[in-house]
C-alpha cells in the first residue's frame, strides 16, 4: 500500500525543524519512529502534504536523571527503554511496560514522543505516564511549555500539541523513599493491542501510601487516570482490602467496549483484577506488603 | 529525491519518490525480491531487514529514511564463502516450511546472535515475537537460530590453523 504523495523534509537541528513547522503550517506532520503514522498514511487515514522527519535531530535520544527529574528524550526508542539500567533500577513501572509495547521490531523504531503524541487509547506509555504524573515538553519557535500528560492526552488520537510544536522531552519527578510500580498487560498475542492493561505505582511516606498512580489502557476513549482509586489509596496503610477497593473504583472509572478481544464486562473485571495485582506488586517492591 | 543507500555492501544512488516504502525500493528498484511483503500492515515481519544492523520492518519505513544507511537483506547473508551460518542452520534444522517468513526470521536471528552468542529458548522466542510463521513451524525456527549460535561459537573457539 502506498501513502498519498508528500514532500519530505529532513532537518538536522531542532531549530530547523521548528522553522519548517512554522512555515508549512497545518499540512505538516512530524515523523519520528513512524510505527503508527506510516501505517495510518498507508491506509490513507492520514495524508499530510509535508513530513518533517526529526530522526536525525541531535539531542533528543537520551534518558537521564537531572535536578530531581527523569528526562526521556522524545526520540528514545522503546527498546532503549527496555535496555535502560536507570529505568530498571529507579522507574520499575516504565521498565515493566517497555518490553510489552508492540513487538521487538516495532520497538526498534517506535519512540516515546511519537507514542504519546499519537494518543491511541491502546497506547501503553500513555497509561504509564498518567500513573507517573508525567509531563511533556512542547517546543515551538516562540518558546516551550510543560504540559501534564493528563492534559496532553486530550482525546482519541488527538493530543493537545499545536501544529507548530514538537514534543522534545517527557519528564517524571524522581521518586524518593520507598516505591514500587509495574505494568500488567493482557494481550492475545505479541504485537496485538492490549485487551486491558494497567500501570500502577506506589510512593510510600512514613509507612503509609504517599502517592498512588494508576493508569488504564484500552478501556476508554483515551488512556484513563483512575483518580478516584488514587485518592482512596493516598494516606492509607497498604492492605489487600484497600487494593481490592482501589480495583473496584478503577473498574467503575473505565468505559470499555465489547469487541473481538472480549466483552465490556470481562474487560472491566480484568481492570479490577489487574489494579489489585499491580498495587500488590508495587507494595512488595516498596517493602510495604 | 536523490538518496544513497548501501544495500548488502553495495552503494546505490538513486532518485526515489518519498512515499515509496523501503520494501518497495528494495524489491522494485533494486530487484532484491528476497525481502517479502506479507501483511503490509506492520504485523508479520516478512519484510524484515537490518537497518544499520538493527532489525526493522521495511514496510513501515520510507526509502528516503534509509539515505546514508547500511541495509542488509537476506541476499546479503550469502557470501563468497557460502551460506551464512544462519542460513546453514535453517537448512540443517529444517527451519522453514513454505519459506515465506524465512528471510525475516534469519535476519532477526542474525541480529540476535550478534548480540547474544548463546540465546536461550526464551531469548529466541522473544526476539522473533514480531515475525509470524503461518505454517506455525516455530519449533524448528528456534532450533535453527540456536544451532547457528552454537555453530558460530564453535567456529570462533577452533584453533586458528584448523
Amino acid at each position: 500500500m502506498l501513502p498519498s504523495g508528500f514532500e519530505y523534509h529532513r532537518p538536522s537541528t531542532i531549530d530547523e525543524a521548528l522553522d519548517l513547522l512554522e512555515e508549512l503550517g497545518e499540512g505538516a506532520k512530524v515523523l519520528a519512529g513512524g510505527q503508527s503514522l506510516i501505517p495510518l498514511m498507508k491506509l490513507r487515514f492520514a495524508a499530510p502534504a509535508h513530513l518533517v522527519d526529526i530522526n536525525r535531530v541531535q539531542g533528543l535520544d537520551t534518558i537521564e536523571e537531572r535536578d530531581g527529574e527523569l528526562h526521556i528524550g522524545a526520540l528514545v526508542r522503546h527498546n532503549e527503554l527496555v535496555r535502560s539500567t536507570l529505568l530498571r533500577d529507579r522507574y520499575p513501572m516504565i521498565s515493566a511496560a517497555a518490553p510489552q509495547i508492540a513487538d521487538p521490531l516495532v520497538r526498534n523504531l517506535g519512540t516515546i514522543g511519537g507514542s504519546l503524541t499519537h494518543c491511541d487509547p491502546s497506547g501503553d506509555l500513555g497509561a504509564v505516564m498518567l500513573a507517573a504524573n508525567g509531563r511533556v515538553v512542547l517546543k515551538s519557535k516562540s518558546g516551550e511549555r510543560e504540559v501534564p500528560v493528563t492534559e496532553f492526552l486530550a482525546s482519541t488520537f488527538q493530543s493537545s500539541i499545536a501544529p507548530n510544536e514538537i514534543l522534545t522531552s517527557v519528564r517524571v519527578t524522581s521518586p524518593t523513599g520507598n516505591y514500587g510500580g509495574t505494568y500488567l498487560k493482557l494481550e492475545r498475542k505479541v504485537g496485538d493491542y492490549a485487551t486491558v492493561a494497567v500501570a500502577a505505582r506506589l510512593l510510600m511516606a512514613n509507612g503509609s501510601i504517599g502517592t498512588a498512580g494508576i493508569g488504564l489502557t484500552s478501556v476508554g476513549l483515551t488512556n484513563i487516570k483512575a483518580t478516584a482509586a488514587e485518592d482512596a489509596l493516598a494516606g492509607q496503610a497498604p492492605s489487600q482490602e484497600l487494593f481490592a477497593e482501589a480495583g473496584r473504583l478503577a473498574a467503575a472509572a473505565c468505559n470499555p467496549v465489547s469487541d473481538v478481544r472480549g466483552t465490556d464486562t470481562y474487560k472491566r473485571h480484568m481492570v479490577e483484577v489487574f489494579v489489585r495485582r499491580g498495587l500488590t506488586t508495587a507494595a512488595e517492591m516498596a517493602g510495604a506488603a | 529525491m536523490e538518496v544513497t543507500i548501501t544495500v548488502n555492501g553495495t552503494t546505490n544512488t538513486m532518485d526515489i519518490e518519498p512515499r515509496m516504502l523501503l520494501v518497495h525500493v528494495l524489491r522494485e528498484q533494486l530487484r532484491l525480491t528476497g525481502t517479502h511483503i506479507g501483511c503490509d500492515s506492520t504485523s508479520c515481519g516478512a519484510c524484515t531487514v537490518l537497518y544499520d544492523g538493527t532489525p526493522v520492518k521495511s514496510c513501515t519505513l520510507f526509502g528516503v529514511q534509509a539515505d546514508g544507511v547500511e541495509i542488509t537483506t537476506v541476499e546479503g547473508l550469502l557470501t563468497a564463502a557460502g551460506l551464512d551460518p544462519m542460513q546453514a542452520a535453517f537448512k540443517e534444522h529444517h527451519g522453514l516450511q513454505c519459506g515465506y517468513c524465512t528471510p525475516g526470521m534469519m535476519l532477526v536471528g542474525k541480529a540476535l546472535v550478534d548480540e547474544n552468542p548463546a540465546p536461550t529458548d526464551d531469548d529466541v522466542r522473544n526476539a522473533i515475537g514480531g515475525n509470524i510463521c503461518r505454517c506455525t513451524g516455530y519449533m524448528n525456527i528456534v532450533k535453527a537460530i540456536q544451532g547457528a549460535a552454537a555453530a558460530r561459537s564453535a567456529a570462533s573457539t577452533e584453533p586458528a590453523n584448523a
